[in-house]
């Protein structure tokens, strides 16, 4: 079969996603794959239409892959792809959007409010600060509306140093998130095909999951399975699924949680193009579940090409 | 049992690969090599500018005639023959020394690995300019120096701001390994040490018993034809020069050099000869033929005019769209425009968005040791056309003058720069 590998891209997580797409590719290649890596660029739709391309693998992380945009192209051009369709991906990338979805739906995830920069400029909301900051209480978490890989994310303890935060991370996107913190176990969740694998603790040596935590051989403590009881595992793996459904999406998603003091899994973010590079969470999971990664790049790759299960758009 | 290692070397690694982070900068930088992106960042000579041809021939020519020793080790010091024409280089600017001075290095920048190697213990206290070459900071972290910066100015390092640390280390009963500057057309900040100031810096190294390290990569791209005297002519026994080709010919090839007192060039020998055994006799003998055989200050004096009509498209550019929120130096020569924001912006922190608008720069922190300089950038006008560095300017002025609006609605700043 023959799969181009679409990585890169113009966002900000271009060389994760280089990393990625580099990984899938080597490992489709090891499968006998003929295997065609592509960066986006301008030649995107004559190469995708001029080649014999049996299936697309997205590994293209932020806004370019993860929007819906590139799901939108590539259903146009008939071509099959793996990962969510479009509607999906674009609610999930959203997080203000699929909090909202993830609620409506009874899906537990943190408070929040949002805050634009629009609003800031134009009707002065960055005067309501003190009344977000008291009804969500600190501390909080303040993150991109739309983004990944941590950038732009910072841990607010106090008022004075919300303002900051939050112009910081204006510079990732024109919409932020506050959301309360919850304290407990941070674990991470993945799906392949509607099913989880197992929970994927994280610990990171210093500090906080930040992008060095992330993408640092060894900055990271994970255990995987996560050590949770048993009843408390399954409850993560339901709030993974439930996500999954309520979002609509296919082959593929992680879910990011953290698991308060009394067990209850809180939802942060659902990722439907999940990092596929030698730290990231969700190869760590397939492998516990003896899924090698040649073997889950495989069955994505599988799944596109028949259809898979689920999904919508 | 349920731990996963990603690393299992972790417990192996020397203290000093403990800071080998991941870096969200680095992640960013990976999109400003996109061709969307006008790349104000990077400090690349233009060599599209080489003549080709000529190269080619030359390289041709050294594997005709010398094959069998250029593909050969070669000794610790470098190629005699390649020392002779540095020295040639070295006299273009007035500089005096003899072949047998010379250390020739993979780049500047081993001269500066070597030297850290040779001075620093952990916990050294290194003096530099603020900002500093961040190649430099690099290799003076990497052996656990201690940077302190010196202040500067648009004539150069402040050396009155020398005397306070000075004092101040004296009162600590600290003493200094080295002084690192680049008097002439400093990268990051442009500016040149004035004449005054060499006479006053050499002044102090005596009076302080101070050893200068003297990098000169940009001397010869020199936009006002003021030649200032240079460090090691004043007081060879007190200042190790430091050459190198890549921004006169190629940084490819990897030709660079240290001119020191005997006892120092000794020692680098050695720690030459350890760190790689030698220096490829293949670069060493393309280098030395274009030094002879090509009219190389003819190719000198075409870079200097490409940058200089690179920079004053900048400046006037950086003129027309942030003349009234922003200050930069004006460089006296070689690569780079020092800016700094308005008060309060924070250069890194802006990145993204600048990424965003599709223009990129190196944020200001990147040339301190201390955390200083996040109000400031480095912009480069080696790289790009005229015609593009205008366009990244125009970007960049968009992005401040959007930051600058949103700041005084959140921050309740006065309005201003909002570009109506």
């Amino acid at each position: 079969m023959t799969v181009a590998v679409l990585s890169g891209g113009t966002s900000f997580e271009r060389e994760v996603s280089l990393s990625s797409g580099k990984r899938v590719t080597e490992a489709l290649r090891d499968r006998g794959h003929e295997v065609v890596p592509l960066d986006l660029d301008g030649n995107l739709v004559r190469t995708l239409t001029e080649q014999p391309i049996d299936v697309v693998f997205l590994a293209l992380h932020g806004q370019v892959g993860e929007d819906g945009s590139i799901q939108r192209l590539l259903d146009l051009l008939d071509v099959p792809y793996t990962g969510s369709r479009a509607t999906s991906s674009a609610l999930a990338w959203d997080k203000s959007v699929s909090k909202g979805m993830l609620r409506r739906h009874g899906v537990t995830t943190p408070d929040w409010h949002v805050l634009s920069t629009q609003a800031v400029r134009e009707y002065g909301a960055g005067q309501a600060l003190d009344r977000i900051a008291a009804r969500l209480a600190f501390p909080l978490m303040v993150k991109p509306v739309q983004g990944g890989a941590s950038l732009g994310v910072r841990r607010v303890e106090e008022q004075a140093d919300l303002p900051a935060a939050i112009m910081s991370a204006f510079h990732y996107h024109s919409a932020v998130l506050l959301e309360r913190v919850v304290t407990g176990t941070e674990v991470a969740v993945s799906l392949v095909d509607g099913a989880a694998l197992p929970a994927v603790e994280i610990h990171a040596k210093e500090g906080a999951y930040d992008f060095a935590a992330r993408y640092t051989h060894g900055a990271t403590e994970f255990h995987v399975p996560a050590r949770l009881a048993d009843d408390v595992a399954h409850a993560c793996a339901m709030a993974a699924r439930a996500a999954w459904d309520v979002l609509g999406c296919r082959h593929i998603m992680r879910a990011d949680m953290m698991v308060d003091q009394g067990g209850q899994p809180w939802v942060l973010e659902v990722d439907t193009c999940p990092g596929l590079t030698e730290t990231s969470l969700l190869p760590l999971a397939a492998r516990a579940a003896d899924l090698p990664f040649e073997a889950l790049c495989e069955r994505l790759v599988e799944l596109a090409r028949t259809g898979g299960r689920g999904g919508r758009d | 049992m349920t731990e996963v290692q990603l690393d299992p070397y972790q417990q192996r690694y020397a203290r000093r690969a403990r800071g080998m982070t991941a870096s969200e900068i680095r992640a960013l930088f990976a999109v400003a090599t996109r061709p969307e992106i006008v790349s104000l960042a990077g400090g690349m000579p233009y060599t599209a500018a080489l003549d080709n041809a000529a190269v080619t021939a030359v390289t041709t020519a050294v594997l005709r005639d010398a094959g069998p020793i250029a593909l050969q080790y070669g000794g610790g010091q470098g190629l005699d023959e390649l020392r002779e024409r540095l020295v040639d280089v070295m006299a273009a600017e007035q500089i005096k020394a003899h072949p047998d001075d010379l250390v020739v290095t993979n780049g500047g920048q081993q001269a500066l690995d070597l030297l850290s190697r040779l001075f620093c213990n952990p916990g050294d206290i290194v003096l530099a300019e603020g900002p500093a070459y961040v190649g430099a900071l690099g290799a003076f972290s990497a052996y656990q120096g201690h940077v302190i910066h010196i202040d500067m100015d648009e004539h150069g390092l402040i050396p009155e701001a020398l005397d306070d640390t000075m004092a101040a280390l004296t009162a600590a009963g600290r003493s200094a390994k080295f002084l690192y500057t680049v008097p002439n057309h400093q990268n990051p900040a442009g500016v040149s040490l004035s004449a005054a100031r060499r006479e006053a810096l050499i002044e102090r190294a005596e009076r302080y018993d101070l050893l200068l390290i003297e990098d000169n990569p940009y001397g010869l791209l020199d936009f006002k034809g003021e030649q200032l005297p240079c460090l090691h002519t004043l007081a060879p026994e007190r200042v190790i020069y430091l050459g190198t080709l890549s921004k006169i010919f190629s940084p490819g090839i990897r030709i660079g050099w240290a001119v020191a007192p005997a006892p120092i060039r000794r020692k680098l020998t050695l720690l030459k000869e350890t760190a790689d055994l030698s220096q490829s006799n293949l670069t060493q003998y393309v280098a030395e033929r274009w030094l002879a055989t090509q009219p190389w200050m003819e190719q000198v004096e075409e870079f200097r005019e490409l940058y200089r009509e690179r920079c004053d498209a900048m400046l006037e550019e950086l003129a027309r769209q942030l003349g009234e929120d922003c200050t930069w130096s004006v460089p006296t020569g070689g690569f780079f425009v020092w800016l700094r924001l308005p008060e309060g912006m924070d250069s890194k922190e802006l990145l993204p968005s600048a990424l965003q608008a599709r223009v990129a720069y190196v944020p200001g922190r990147a040339f301190y040791a201390d955390g200083a300089g996040e109000h400031e950038m480095r912009l480069s006008f080696c790289f790009p056309t005229s015609e593009q560095i205008r366009e990244g300017v125009r970007r960049l002025a968009g992005v401040i003058r959007e930051q600058a609006a949103l700041r005084a609605a959140m921050y309740g700043d006065p309005p201003w720069g909002s570009g109506s």
